[in-house]
């Protein structure tokens, strides 16, 4: 992204061309119309909550999940998983026991 | 009703109670329902649509199983027999789970949400999947791929979201039991608007998994039901720790139906109560604030201390919420990648089209307006640049709520505010207007950013409109008895100044069959 914070905090509007490079960055093919649509909505969304920006100062510390538990394992006991069939069952294409792909590389790769 | 059967508008207490006198079968009772279903909820075009799939022969080979089991005198569950709903966003063998979403159409999941699981073990037929707002994304359950769901109290307004499939499934007496999951309200604030009950408990008490997430950190499966007892039933039965479910609390049940029971006798001698400032007043209707204040005056009667609480980071949970459950499901629905599962599109007009064309092809096709929307602004807030600024930034506000949390509970045992500000509205009303949308959870979602739980229950209906309107409980995480005790007390006051359940007040019930089967004539 061009822009520093510093200009996310000053102005929080979000361009077409941007909403097509994080539809790009998310994998999703947006029409034009949904450019035209979704663009000026984020906006207003994006200029709702940049009002925490200055809420919490640098002392808080950050929470990424409400219950503080840390590194829980099972016990290293094989347990029975999908079989081929299962795994496979709703899979769109399938050949050889395995997810059948569209092609993976470019024709430059 | 003209749907037969006087043991549609029972609690699930009742009908356990029924089974276990040998007055009816399960197979008579999941009949019932499965005749209500057919009778009331239409299609997408009308009728309630609480449901996207109903598994007629599946439920009725469960109930005759359990009815089996208790003729041979084998050991039975609390709610063995009596039937249950789930929502489409828990995945069952056999059945399939769309998640309200077109990249799912069909999609017959290879393994069992653990709550699902137990309700399987505990012998309660499961009558179907019910529709919701896709990927839990919503507050009307109009962001379903399939159609919305309507309020069984005027067919023009929206049941609530996202589960609203849930919640109106048991207000229209489709279903005593169901299931929900709550990342930001989706629990208790269709359960205000239908005039039911919907508890979300301490993030951890049920295992999510099989439940496709949306926002991990927020996500919590829960019981949707019309009274504060069968709530604590299902709770306590699908509750419990899961191996399977990292973030689980390893502890046991607490005794929730207890609660429920000791509530019911009305003494709150002792009860600290705390009313949350900032959850009341501006932006809230008129008359949700006046049955919500009423509600309070019953606590007060019941010996129940009230005070006044100040919760200042609360003015912010909504901004952060909008920050934090972007993100995370952003990052969550990246799997539906169109190769293992789910729907495959390919690109018009491209000749042998790569990985990612399809990739992108099959989420434009398959993911609605705001499952995009909250991917895009996701993925804007997690970029290099934004990160700090606006993930960063909502993860230390979301702190400052729990720590508000903690100072409340200091000084009161639970905290009360209305469940959502206003009534139902009108479907349509607030589609294509986000911001508006979001303002429904005001007043649920510091719950979920803390992890603590709450419960809406039915508080009476509001002047203006005759709609139903919710009064929250919040408690401290893994006090789930306090909402119960306090839910079971409110109830038993409540229902003893209406002369009866909220429900049956619905002037619309009556003619929900009509509604449906014209719907079905068009």
């Amino acid at each position: 992204m061009p822009e520093t914070p510093e200009n996310a905090e000053a102005s929080a509007q979000i361009t077409r061309d941007e909403v097509a490079h994080l539809a790009n960055l998310a994998r999703i093919d947006l029409s034009d119309a949904e450019l035209d649509h979704l663009a000026p909505q984020l906006s207003v969304i994006l200029d709702s909550v940049r009002s925490i920006s200055a809420v919490a100062g640098d002392d808080v510390p950050p929470t990424s999940h409400p219950m503080p538990l840390t590194n829980v394992f099972r016990d290293d006991v094989a347990v029975p998983g999908l079989n081929a069939e299962q795994a496979l069952a709703m899979a769109p294409q399938s050949e050889q026991q395995r997810f059948m792909v569209p092609r993976i590389l470019g024709d430059e790769q | 009703m003209s749907t037969q059967s006087a043991w549609l508008t029972k609690s699930a207490a009742e009908l356990a109670a029924a089974l276990a006198a040998g007055e009816v079968t399960s197979v008579e009772l999941t009949q019932a329902h499965l005749d209500r279903i057919a009778a009331v909820d239409g299609n997408a075009e009308a009728g309630v649509h609480a449901f996207l799939h109903v598994d007629t022969e599946g439920a009725l080979a469960e109930a005759a199983a359990s009815d089996a089991r208790r003729a041979a005198g084998e050991p039975l569950s609390e709610l063995d027999g009596v039937p249950v709903a789930v929502k489409d966003v828990l995945t069952t063998t056999g059945l399939p789970t769309t998640c309200g979403s077109k990249i799912l159409e069909g999609w017959v999941p290879p393994y069992d949400a653990t709550v699902v699981r137990k309700l399987k073990a505990a012998g309660l037929p499961i009558l179907g999947k019910t529709n919701m707002d896709e990927f839990a994304m919503g507050s009307s359950t109009e962001h379903s791929a399939y159609g919305p769901t309507r309020n069984p109290w005027a067919l023009d307004r929206i049941p609530g979201g996202s589960g609203g499939g849930s919640a109106a499934a048991v207000a229209a007496y489709e279903a005593p039991l169901a299931l929900g999951t709550d990342t930001g309200g989706s629990i208790r604030q269709p359960g205000a608007v239908t005039g039911t009950v919907g508890v979300k408990p301490t993030y951890g008490a049920l295992s999510r998994y099989g439940l496709v997430a949306m926002a991990n950190s927020l996500d919590q499966v829960g019981p949707v039901t019309r009274t504060v007892l069968d709530a604590a039933l299902l709770h306590e039965l699908v509750g419990g720790h899961d191996p399977l479910d990292s973030t689980s609390i390893d502890a046991p049940v607490p005794a929730l139906a207890a609660a429920a029971r000791e509530g019911a006798l009305g003494d709150l001698s002792g009860l600290k109560v705390g009313v949350i400032q900032e959850l009341a007043g501006e932006g809230y209707q008129p008359g949700v604030l006046a049955r919500f204040n009423e509600a309070v005056e019953l606590l007060v009667g019941a010996g129940a201390e009230v005070v006044e609480v100040s919760c200042p980071s609360f003015v912010h949970a909504l901004a952060t919420y909008y920050l934090v459950m972007p993100c995370e499901a952003s990052s969550n629905l990246a799997k539906f990648d169109a190769m293992r599962y789910g729907l495959r599109v390919l690109p018009e007009g491209v000749d042998a089209p790569s990985a990612e064309e399809v990739m992108r092809a099959s989420r434009d096709a398959g993911f609605g307006d705001e499952v995009k929307r909250r991917i895009i602004l996701g993925t804007y807030a997690l970029s290099s640049g934004y990160y700090d600024a606006y993930y960063g930034q909502a993860q230390k506000v979301r702190t400052l709520i729990s720590r508000d949390f903690e100072a409340a509970f200091a000084s009161v045992d639970v905290l009360v505010s209305p469940t959502a500000p206003t009534t139902a509205f009108k479907l349509g009303e607030k589609l294509d207007d986000p911001l508006a949308m979001y303002l429904n959870d005001l007043a649920t979602i510091p719950a979920n950013l803390a992890g603590v739980p709450g419960m809406s229950l039915p508080a009476g209906l509001a002047d203006e409109d005759g709609l139903p309107v919710g009064f929250q409980i919040l408690a401290p995480a893994t006090e789930d008895a306090r909402l119960y005790r306090v839910g079971g007390a409110l109830e038993a006051l409540l229902e003893k100044k209406w002369g009866g359940p909220l429900l049956a007040q619905n002037p619309t019930l009556a003619s929900l069959e009509s509604a449906a089967t014209e719907g079905a004539a068009r």
